[in-house]
């Protein structure tokens, strides 16, 4: 048709308004789902869950309607939808996937237990209509490598046989962890502290000093002074909140995983000993989505301390991580709490002043909290005796790799490589130990012949390494440098969140340059002290530790 | 009175200490919220800087790190662009660690992008960053082929090549934060990151509005204008010269830079106007090559002599039959012909037999000297022009209760208001620049009541969304001043010291309780307490509003209702407060002020105001008359009854714009003599016996006025094609031929003229407008500014009170019936500007609606049996049109909504010219329809004219 005006078009108006429109069902399918509750925006990370749990996928068509239904923009929601790993968007004209996701732990301590070899065994031999593999990083069964995860179920020492047997029974569910509920907690005068504590008979100015006496530092890797940090907070306006991150995703770590499954109630106590002390408004837990076992031992035992008169109900906020680990770093996890990209932030200010929801926030580990209790039962002189000297305290080294009997090991602090692969029974049989990582994947790695020196905060410095969460992964004759930090640089690849160049882009180069047989180390180097110097957080700034102590301890291998 | 210091110290801000610190070892002090980066910019420093963008709105993000500096022992770099500097802090720009970690950025940037000479923009921001940093090449390995993000040319006007993408993020804050259309994501994570638009969709296809906003932002070139790129998607933004103007299209006057190559306009940037900082919409972005269509008139043309009837050239819709009515003739001839045409009329018939429509889209100075002509050549107030068809009742009940014809704040004083009302208007699709503002306010925590019939864009970022039953204006807001008067929430220092007439609104308001005003407009009594409550509790509230409240027999109603919630709360004349009807046209504010309208003269003077009049009479020496001219729909009447029989039509085009359309062409093709001005053969001009060609907006210089009351200097970008002349040369022509001894070498000539007629225009003059481009008014000195928020001490009345007029329900003057079931409303769209005389023949804007089509609520598209896109058949007592159908949750079952720029199935055809009878406004928004569906397989059909 031509018109008076114009005469040269032939397209006809759209039948829709611009973009794509939300069909009557899916809008439909999405109110049922979100229930009659309030809508905020808050919760998209919780209703992308909803939406996945149900359907095994999110669809165009739900996303949109979920959209719509929280007044967000399709972008908005898209681009928090696949920032994370475990929603899978499907598009119109695009296949779901199977009902089956196996997740087969890539990261190093699974790697070097032929972890590689099962995901693409396990690829070839199951149907690929009902199960699909995804390689996937750290789950937390370090000590059981190789781990994957059946749907819900994690399963460690895991097998072609095995895995395949436990799809056939339809196992694919949690299985839930034997633990101490509240009445056993309380019989060993559980919830004791906390009620001393809410009734007076200590004080906050107490306990901090206590805290500080005893040494407690944050032990999610940064190390920093638990009292300190309560006072910092304190300082700064109410409203305040307090913030867990459980979201325990460096490499080899796998130690608040472990209290969180045996001693539910001592880190909740601990918890809120902390809300306590800094007089949160709500207290929030942000755990990992690799974790679903946990999240089912808290979610019960919450209701539990509500029904107890424990804490208010909804006081405390158990949400959860989607398949990310640069949202154990704290800021990028309090955006994922207030339903956004897991995107770190830019520092000062710090989230003492300025945190969750743009409150003062106090942001604890896991472990942190779990040995508040301890604490102020047995006394800060109690804590200090049981580290070495000039290393207070108890830590909890998640052990890994090439030992005999890997796991969580709750040793004096300042212990030595060497010291805990003997407390692990020795190396594992066949394997001659060269060399170790003695924080996760980003702290660096170090040889042998320097596996006596004491890991704690602070001490690894001056061999570019640090401790960080306490997570030791031990290597033998039988692995390859250059291929470790491979494996570390495409995990880093793999998980950066992409906002800054010298990570998103830093990691993309290093892994390809790392790739030739002989290093272009000039190069590397100058592009290792750009990512430390110019990303904005510790991800990218630490990215690089692998390929500088290969190039410092390891020559041999990349030259 | 405690609103008035809250505002104050909202304005005032905290008092913050000065910061000095060490910039490369120099002692410097930094303004309160400075970053690094701009101290060291002020000081002579320029730190290189990819994803920051120093403009308006654009908050700084951090994430590209080429702006890296070093901070005494800090333990990594930061970045310059978000780091605010602290007392005592050393801050090196230029050491060697801060330099290698810049230089490496870029080099990491740089391996992935296309080579310069096959860049899809060689003159990016990126490209001179990387020559002044002298990174020209990278060492580290390009990512693979297959890694390469896929162009996207789904768009018509813009190319999406992600090759060249750096992530740095500014197309995501120009669409969300800066524009608020939200339609950009940054979706996935780590090296798969990726710009996305909706979810991940063709550009195309996706919800964009085409703001541009992300092109005018993007540094590299992966999102450019297609204009500017070859098959190859290689190009530069590079232009031979630039020149700084406004946007032709909507009131909220845009102020733009054309970029011009060969004597063509490249492409359009959008500047630091005060309307829009750099903003622009598809049209004012897009929206400039009809300037060139083929269409273009560009010699006058004169009526053949036994061409056929008038009518038929409507009915063939090809312009190539033009010229078998007209032939072309030299300037002479037609101003001849025009000119002796009008004289002979009015020497015959007297000057009341001629009528003339100016144009809200041309000049001041244009208007101006168009006026004159009709009141002293023709001898009569018959001037008129589509401000009747658009505000005239708004301007009506402005100026009878606060003696103003304007808006008493700009939209931008949205940036301090804590309510915000948007009533019966559709800003992201008919003022889409002021909207940003909208949206802004309330991303940083204003509350957005949006009440209109029709759902709407702006309904997402609403905190309420009030779907009233159309035509029901009056009894909600009726309601909504009852329950402020119940409760108490007046302000009664406020109505005591500046008003009049209170009581006997709070007596008319006892009946109106929102239950029983409930049942009338369908909004549920509690929601209509809760937005009373907001509005009139809130510390600063504005009332935005549209046509949808003055396009009725009860605009005027509508408006006074919304003045008295103003003046009963004391919402205006505070920052943040006041009452704002958004004007259409680029120059509808200023057309109207310079008197293009029959019952005033220049600035409003009443026509029996004896000392206005005789100013104006002993300026211009001529008699003036006393007696209110004819309105444009009384016009036609008059056409019908052989009361007019010539008239000059300039810019203007009743055969589309005006209501019941056959009538107003019949009346069209029964004059005896018709002189029609314009760029293109209108639908109007094809009933002319002289057709006189004008310039278009970039060819000429003029002042405009918008929205804002802010005038504004167009500037002349491109010389006029073939025969083409100025509008107010054309002017100055028919009046010297109908005996006026005018004499003007420019616009500056009449602007100074202007200026002895109307005392709004009081110190702004023209070398003033050339110099700031902008200056708002009334200004109160030669080097101050205009003022934006005005009446803070009283209004511009008698006794300097503003008045309370009570307004009665008073239905729509055509109900639906069994017969007419439906409810018709006519309206824009975002890419059609009026009747589409320019937008049609925009080639982007033509892409993106190409045709007419009826929108509907997917249940009744559903119930004619039908789906979406089908064609229907509208009928209403005065007309026929057939179109396709659109479907939009939007629309209210019941509700039709068609868009009147579409000839071939032109809303006009079916519209109520029942009018307002105080400002005169036809009831656009309001007439019973039926539809009926068409077979799948009939011949499209054109409407009858």
């Amino acid at each position: 048709m031509a018109h008076s005006s114009n005469g040269q078009h032939t397209s006809k108006p759209r039948p829709f308004p611009k973009g794509r429109q939300t069909p009557a069902q899916a809008r439909d399918e999405i109110v049922d789902l979100l229930g009659e509750s309030e809508r905020n925006k808050e919760f998209l990370i919780e209703y992308l869950h909803l939406i996945q749990d149900k359907y095994k996928h999110i669809s165009a068509e739900h996303l949109a309607a979920l959209a719509s239904e929280l007044k967000l923009s399709q972008a908005e929601v898209y681009e928090v939808a696949t920032f994370y790993h475990h929603f899978d968007v499907v598009k119109e004209g695009e296949t779901p996937p199977p009902p089956i996701t196996v997740r087969v732990c890539e990261s190093l301590p699974c790697a070097i237990r032929g972890a590689g070899r099962l995901a693409r065994e396990l690829g070839a031999g199951l149907d690929a209509d009902r199960v699909r593999i995804v390689r996937a990083p750290c789950m937390g069964l370090c000590d059981a490598a190789p781990a994957v995860m059946i749907g819900r179920r994690q399963v460690g020492s895991a097998s072609v046989e095995s895995v395949r047997a436990q799809v056939d029974a339809g196992l694919v569910d949690i299985d839930v962890p034997r633990y101490p509920r509240l009445q056993d907690y309380r019989t060993q005068k559980g919830y004791a502290q906390l009620e001393a504590c809410r009734a007076g008979q200590r004080t906050v100015e107490e306990v901090i000093e206590m805290l500080t006496k005893a040494g407690l530092r944050g032990l999610g890797g940064a190390g920093f002074p638990t009292g300190r940090k309560w006072s910092l907070v304190r300082e700064h306006p109410k409203p305040r909140y307090l913030v867990i991150n459980a979201d325990e995703g460096e490499p080899g770590t796998f130690k608040d995983r472990f209290y969180l499954r045996s001693m539910p109630h001592r880190f909740l106590e601990g918890m809120l000993i902390a809300a306590w002390a800094v007089e949160a408004d709500a207290a929030y837990i942000y755990l990992r989505d690799e974790y679903p076992d946990a999240y089912h031992v808290l979610q019960k035992e919450i209701r539990v301390l509500e029904e107890n008169d424990l804490c208010p109900p909804g006081y405390i906020q158990l949400r959860r991580g989607a398949g990310a680990y640069i949202c154990g770093e704290e800021s990028a996890m309090l955006e994922s709490i207030e339903g956004k990209r897991g995107l770190p932030r830019h520092r000062p200010p710090f989230a003492a002043e300025v945190g969750l929801f743009g409150r003062p926030s106090l942001i604890h580990n896991v472990e942190t909290v779990t040995w508040i209790c301890s604490i102020l039962e047995k006394g800060a002189k109690w804590f200090i005796d049981q580290g070495l000297s000039g290393h207070p305290g108890l830590r909890s080294y998640s052990v890994s790799g090439r030992v005999a009997n890997p796991g969580v090991r709750v040793a004096p602090a300042g212990i030595s490589a060497n010291k805990l692969i003997e407390i692990c029974g020795g190396m594992a049989h066949g394997h001659t130990f060269k060399a170790y990582l003695p924080g996760g994947a980003s702290g660096g790695i170090l040889p042998a012949k320097l596996g006596d020196l004491p890991l704690d905060f602070g001490t690894l410095d001056e061999y570019g390494c640090f401790v960080g969460s306490h997570a030791v992964i031990i290597l033998s004759d039988k692995d390859s440098m250059p291929a470790v930090a491979r494996n570390l640089i495409d995990f880093f690849k793999k998980e950066s969140c992409g906002q800054c160049t010298p990570c998103r882009v830093g990691c993309e180069k290093a892994l390809e340059l790392m790739r030739a047989p002989k290093w272009d180390q000039q190069l590397l180097d100058e592009l290792s002290v750009a990512m430390q110097d110019a990303s904005i957080c510790g991800l990218g700034q630490a990215a690089p530790n692998p390929i500088r102590s290969v190039q410092r301890y390891f020559q041999e291998e990349i030259s | 009175m405690s609103r008035k210091s809250k505002a104050k110290s909202k304005a005032n801000g905290a008092v913050q200490k000065v910061i000095r610190f060490s910039l490369d070892g120099r002692e410097v002090e930094a303004l309160p919220g400075e970053t690094i980066w701009q101290v060291a910019q002020r000081h002579g420093t320029s730190i290189p800087h990819l994803c920051w963008l120093p403009e308006p709105s654009y908050r700084a993000d951090g994430n590209c790190r080429a702006c890296m500096v070093e901070i005494g022992k800090e333990r990594v770099l930061a970045a310059s662009c978000i780091r605010k500097p602290e007392s005592g802090m050393e801050v090196s720009t230029a050491s060697k660690r801060a330099v290698s970690a810049r230089s490496m950025v870029m080099e990491l940037l740089l391996a992935d992008q296309p080579p310069q000479e096959q860049a899809h923009d060689k003159q990016s921001r990126f490209w001179h960053q990387a020559k002044e940093m002298g990174v020209t090449s990278s060492r580290l390995p390009a990512r693979k082929k297959k890694e390469v993000p896929p162009a996207d040319f789904s768009h018509g006007a813009m190319a999406v090549q992600l090759d060249a993408c750096i992530h740095c993020n500014l197309c995501v804050r120009a669409c969300r934060e800066v524009q608020v259309n939200d339609v950009i994501g940054m979706a996935h994570r780590g090296s798969e990151e990726k710009i996305v638009f909706d979810f991940d969709d063709p550009m195309g296809e996706s919800t964009c509005v085409a703001c541009g906003e992300c092109v005018q932002a993007c540094p590299t070139g992966a999102l450019m204008p297609t204009s500017l790129m070859n098959e190859a998607g290689e190009g530069a933004r590079q232009s031979e010269r630039q020149v700084d103007s406004v946007c032709p299209y909507c009131g909220v006057g845009c102020q733009i830079t054309y970029h011009i190559n060969d004597e063509k306009i490249a492409w359009v940037d959008g500047r630091e106007g005060p309307a829009n900082q750099n903003r622009l919409c598809v049209k004012g972005r897009f929206g400039f090559d009809y300037i060139s269509h083929k269409d273009r008139l560009l010699k006058p043309l004169v009526r053949r002599d036994g061409a056929p009837s008038k009518e038929t050239l409507l009915e063939s819709p090809d312009r190539s039959l033009l010229m078998e009515h007209f032939r072309e003739v030299s300037w002479d001839e037609a101003l001849e012909a025009a000119a002796s045409g009008l004289k002979n009329l009015r020497d015959k018939h007297g000057g009341r037999s001629l009528a003339g429509f100016g144009s809200a889209k041309c000049s001041n100075e244009e208007a101006f000297l168009f006026q004159k002509l009709v009141r002293t050549g023709f001898g009569s107030n018959n001037v008129d022009h589509c401000t009747r068809l658009c505000h005239a009742s708004s301007v009506a009940a402005l100026m009878e209760t606060i003696g103003t014809g304007a808006v008493t704040a700009p939209f931008t004083a949205v940036a301090d208001s804590d309510v915000i009302v948007v009533i019966g208007a559709n800003p992201t699709e008919n003022h889409p620049v002021a909207a940003t503002y909208f949206k802004q306010a309330v991303k940083r925590g204003a509350k957005l009541i949006v009440m209109d019939p029709r759902g709407q864009a702006l309904a997402r970022h609403a905190t309420y969304m009030l779907q009233f039953r159309p035509g029901t204006d009056v009894a909600l807001l009726n309601a909504m001043m009852h329950v402020i008067v119940e409760e108490g929430l007046h302000d009664s220092q406020y109505i005591q010291a500046h008003t009049d007439g209170f009581d006997a609104l709070r007596k008319h308001l006892r009946g109106c309780e929102p239950e029983t005003m409930a049942q009338i407009c369908g909004i549920p009594p509690n929601l209509i307490r809760t937005v009373a409550r907001e509005y009139a509790r809130a510390d600063a509230s504005i009332i935005f509003w549209g046509m949808g409240i003055s396009q009725h027999v009860h605009g005027t109603d509508n408006a006074r209702c919304l003045i008295s919630l103003a003046l009963m709360t004391g919402h205006t004349g505070r920052p943040g407060t006041g009452l704002h009807p958004l004007r259409g046209q680029n120059n509808v504010q200023g057309a109207s002020d310079a008197g293009l309208i029959p019952m005033v003269f220049p600035d409003y003077r009443k026509l029996d105001d004896a000392a206005a009049k005789m100013r104006l009479e002993d300026l211009w020496g001529k008699p003036l008359d006393d007696d209110p001219g004819l309105t444009v729909v009384e016009v036609v009447h008059a056409i019908h009854d052989g009361d007019i029989r010539g008239m000059y039509i300039l810019g203007e085009n009743p055969a589309m714009s005006d209501p019941d359309l056959a009538h107003a062409r019949g009346a069209l093709a029964s004059l005896e003599h018709l002189v029609v001005q314009d760029i293109f053969p209108t639908e109007t001009a094809l009933f002319a016996d002289v057709i006189l060609p004008a310039t278009a907006w970039p060819e000429k210089e003029g002042t405009v006025t918008n929205t804002n009351r802010q005038v504004q200097l167009g500037r002349t970008a491109l010389a006029a094609p073939g025969d083409v002349r100025a509008d107010w040369w054309i002017t100055q022509e028919l009046a010297r031929r109908m005996g006026l001894e005018w004499n003007y070498d420019s616009p500056a000539d009449v602007f100074a003229e202007m200026k002895q007629a109307m005392d709004s225009l009081d110190n702004i003059t023209w070398e003033r407008l050339q110099k700031e481009s902008s200056v708002t008014y009334p200004c109160k000195g030669d080097s101050l500014a205009g003022e934006d928020i005005i009446f803070s001490d009283g209004f511009p009345t008698e006794d300097g009170r503003g008045r309370f007029v009570p307004a009665s329900i008073v239905p729509p003057d055509e109900l639906p019936d069994e017969e007419y079931p439906m409810v018709l409303s006519t309206g824009r769209q975002l890419e059609h500007w009026h009747t589409g005389a320019m937008t049609r023949r925009a080639k982007q804007l033509d892409a993106i609606e190409p045709g007419a089509s009826v929108s509907m609520a997917p249940r009744d598209i559903e119930r004619l049996g039908i789906s979406a896109g089908d064609r229907i058949r509208i009928t209403t007592r005065r007309g026929t049109i057939e179109l396709a159908t659109r479907s939009d949750p939007a629309i209210l079952e019941g509700m039709l909504f068609v868009p009147f720029a579409y000839v071939e199935a032109a809303a006009n055809l079916l519209t109520n010219p029942a009018l307002d009878p105080f400002g005169k406004i036809p009831e656009f928004k309001f007439c019973a329809a039926r539809v009926e569906p068409l077979s799948s397989d009939a011949p499209e059909s054109l409407a009858a004219g």
